[in-house]
């Protein structure tokens, strides 16, 4: 056992850390994944995706119009995504058609995004960049960066978590306790578009879900209970963003594609797996003879109504 | 004394006056069935009571106070129980992100939380639910959870809106006879709404009727009779009394039953029973 971890780890690991681009890639995209797969939890447990995926185009825009004033398109990004979560909580949870309005201005900002790039022509290499991510060149200093801001999200996430959770699972029971809802959604909605802006950098504006959403979404099919389901969330955001870009390494393929095929497949296996789990032992839970009961029972009374 | 009492008290909904100069004292220990057409103000009632919808006219006292949200006193189940997502999660760990849920940092739970949150699912027969994950419960096993979520941390009110909705018949009479016995044993008043009055008769000490604005409190034989009911549905009303089950008619309908026919709440064999009923 240990000769073969030892082999792998001359064979293939090794050889790959010996490069300085490869050990920046595994430090940055370690930070963006583990703030990504727990920041994620809540986005999944919320039903607010969507918000998310917004929150990463309308940073595109962002990002593009800070490189046309000369500014570095990460702090474009923070700056926009951050102004926009918070106009997305203010919002409030209540307006009806929320995600056509979100849809509506998701394309405005992607609009802008190219205008942006229509006026800055040699930014077409970083364009692709920020779609589609370029992991292969951070450098010291966007680490730095990212762990910084990586900082700042889980402790604004952990100042919130306990009224987070209450206000996700039983929102009308937390405003009667007094939660102020809207205060914890658009605060909820920043740390979101902080963990959106690291995601980013690691895996582009357009795969930001592969960090956010797939980890997350597998890991609430397989466990019970929030810690070991946030655990298993950043856990499986970071193997899947390391072993992506080990991956991308020895084929040469994309490293964001690499991620978000891992992503996917982690997703569609633990799908798999609960649904075959519940083929298994449906007839065991009980639940197929309270329905039951509960039909017997609808019928008996209905064939007292009808003599009544 | 009064737990709850109301003073000419107008509550708007965006415009729409829900509670007109509505004037009612419940005392404490009292079983209170809430009842009326829906739309008739049982939700803002209590929202009321919870300091969720201020009055806009006249004064609401909550245990001699002005409402004030977060008030440990009162229980709440709130009627629309937001669809829970595909989250395995057990009912013991769902109960206790209520406790103190509205404080600030990460979450925990006490060795004195745990104790308390078994004594209290075991207080109402829900102890095994504690392990089993929640997306593996039945809509009787939810509710009963919810109950017991509720009766945490000693309250001395209980606001519960239409918990009975959902469940089958056999549940109804459970859950009724478990928050009847629990209140009692602790002079817990209890506001309690339902679409039937048949299904509270016989754990209610007086009925709440509200609709058009208005509201009638009193015992069943004051307040449902024809000429209070027929003011408050604004309709001629039948009120019959057939082997202590009490039926209330507008024009040979059952108003209370065919309410039943607007409730769209997800549960697929429970609309197709109230659909093959009309």
């Amino acid at each position: 056992m240990t000769t073969m971890a030892t082999a792998t780890i001359n064979t293939i690991i090794a050889p790959m850390l010996e490069y300085d681009f490869m050990r920046n890639a595994f430090a940055a995209a370690g930070v963006a994944a583990i703030v990504s797969g727990l920041v994620g939890y809540f986005l999944v447990l919320r039903g607010q995706t969507f918000a998310g995926h917004a929150l990463g185009h309308i940073g595109f825009a962002g990002a593009t119009g800070a490189v046309l004033i000369g500014v570095a398109p990460l702090w474009g990004l923070v700056g926009v995504t951050v102004a926009a979560g918070i106009g997305m909580g203010m919002l409030g949870e209540r307006i009806s058609g929320r995600d056509v309005a979100i849809g509506v201005v998701l394309a405005l900002a992607l609009g802008f995004g190219l205008l942006f790039l229509h006026y800055y022509t040699a930014f077409a290499a970083q364009a692709t960049a920020l779609l589609f991510g370029n992991v292969l060149a951070v450098d010291r200093a966007m680490i730095v960066t990212l762990i910084g801001l990586g900082v700042i999200t889980l402790g604004s996430l952990a100042a919130i978590m306990r009224p987070l959770i209450f206000a996700s699972l039983q929102p009308e029971l937390a405003e009667a306790k007094g939660v102020p809802l809207r205060f914890v959604s658009t605060a909820f909605l920043a740390i979101v578009a902080l963990a959106v802006s690291e995601s980013a950098q690691i895996v582009g504006i357009l795969l930001v879900f592969s960090l956010m959403v797939g980890p997350p979404a597998t890991a609430q099919r397989l466990v019970t209970g929030m810690w070991r389901g946030m655990a298993l969330s950043a856990g499986l955001a970071l193997t899947e963003a390391w072993l992506g870009i080990a991956i991308a390494y020895s084929t040469d393929w994309p490293v964001s594609f690499c991620i978000a095929t891992l992503s996917a497949l982690g997703f569609f296996v633990s799908r798999g797996v609960s649904l075959a789990k519940a083929n298994a032992d449906g007839h065991f839970q009980g639940d197929t003879t309270d329905q039951d009961n509960d039909r017997s029972k609808s019928r008996r009374d209905l064939r007292w109504r009808s003599i009544d | 004394m009064n737990v709850i009492e109301l003073d000419r008290v107008t509550i708007q909904i965006g415009g729409r006056r829900v509670l007109v100069d509505v004037s009612l004292a419940i005392r404490r220990g009292e079983f209170i069935g809430v009842l009326g057409p829906n739309g008739a103000g049982k939700t803002t009632l209590m929202r009321g009571l919870l300091g969720l919808l201020p009055p806009s006219a006249g004064s609401i006292r909550v245990f001699g106070h002005a409402p004030q949200r977060g008030n440990p006193d009162i229980a709440y189940v709130p009627q629309i129980r937001t669809v829970l997502p595909d989250l395995r999660l057990r009912g013991l760990d769902f109960i206790a992100t209520s406790m103190r849920g509205e404080r600030w940092g990460m979450p925990s739970l006490a060795r004195a939380d745990r104790i308390m949150i078994d004594k209290t699912l075991t207080a109402v027969g829900a102890r095994g639910l504690a392990e089993r994950p929640l997306s593996e419960m039945s809509g009787g096993e939810r509710q009963r959870l919810l109950l017991a979520q509720a009766l945490l941390g000693e309250p001395r009110l209980l606001l519960l809106d239409e918990p009975l909705i959902s469940l089958d018949q056999h549940y109804q009479e459970t859950v009724v006879e478990l928050v009847r016995r629990f209140a009692r044993d602790r002079n817990i008043t209890v506001l309690f709404s339902a679409h039937e009055l048949n299904q509270l008769i016989g754990a209610l000490d007086r009925v709440l009727y509200l609709g058009n604005g208005g509201a009638a409190l009193g015992t069943v034989a004051e307040v449902v009779t024809a000429p209070v009911l027929s003011q408050l549905y604004g309709a001629d009303i039948n009120v019959v009394n057939v082997d202590g089950h009490i039926f209330v008619l507008s024009r040979g309908r059952d108003v209370e039953r065919s309410d039943h026919l607007h409730d769209h709440d997800g549960n697929g064999h429970h609309q197709h029973d109230h659909r093959s009923h009309a």
